[in-house]
């Protein structure tokens, strides 16, 4: 399957569960829950897709989006502002 | 308008900015930093934004706001980076021609703001351990967060 190339930013607990605030990487993943699945099996990610909400280039977007090669994705943990 | 701010909001002239002379009336709410949250003594706080989205999101509340209830304008501001005790980490304004729906508006937007933008909170609590509020028991109980 042709691999694309997505731009992920992770904000906050994932950040820290990441080591990281951004990366860039090659994935087969045809939606963001596909990417989100890869990422939490190779990471560890103690969140579930039940519990984020998933940014397209910086839109909110449904978790079976199908995403396109160059893609900002941003998973987006429980919200604490206020 | 909205705002991200990484300074203290005490320092910004935010109420200057709703001189109008159609205003009959002007309501703000200022959410600080409490010292307990959930039975924990809070030492300190981080707030971190993601800042695009935030500000489109925000920009979303603020129109509804003022379409929703009759009022001249509606703006908020909002810290990120650290914050101690007793520090302003939210703010919101409404004038209006009358105070109704100046109250009714900034309720609107403060109960939206905490649950829509994204941003995130680290308590420090003063037996050393940190949290993100709202991130961990998620974790733990595995189920989604309902604000």
């Amino acid at each position: 399957m042709q691999k694309k190339t997505f731009n992920i930013h992770y904000f906050a607990i994932l950040r820290e569960q990441r080591g990281c605030s951004v990366e860039t990487l090659e994935s087969a993943a045809v939606t963001a829950a596909d990417l989100y699945a890869e990422l939490q099996a190779a990471h560890g990610f103690e969140l579930g897709t039940e519990s984020l909400k998933v940014a397209i280039n910086d839109a909110f977007c449904d978790w079976g989006t199908p995403l396109q090669t160059g893609d900002a994705i941003v998973f987006i943990p429980p919200v604490a502002g206020g | 308008m909205f705002e991200l701010s990484a300074t203290p909001l005490e320092a910004i002239d935010l109420k200057s900015r709703f001189a109008d002379v159609r205003a009959g009336g002007y309501v703000t709410f200022e959410g600080w930093v409490r010292n307990h949250n959930e039975g924990r003594e809070v030492l300190r706080l981080e707030y971190e934004a993601y800042e695009q989205l935030c500000l489109e999101e925000a920009s979303r509340i603020i129109a509804e706001a003022e379409e929703r209830f009759d009022i001249i304008q509606a703006a908020c501001a909002h810290r990120t980076g650290t914050l101690e005790i007793g520090d302003m980490a939210v703010w919101v304004g409404v004038s209006a021609e009358h105070r109704g729906p100046a109250f009714d508006a900034c309720r609107y937007v403060i109960d939206n703001v905490k649950v829509r933008l994204p941003i995130w909170k680290k308590e420090y609590y003063t037996d050393g351990d940190s949290d993100w509020v709202n991130c961990e028991q998620c974790a733990v109980h595995g189920h989604a967060h309902g604000a």
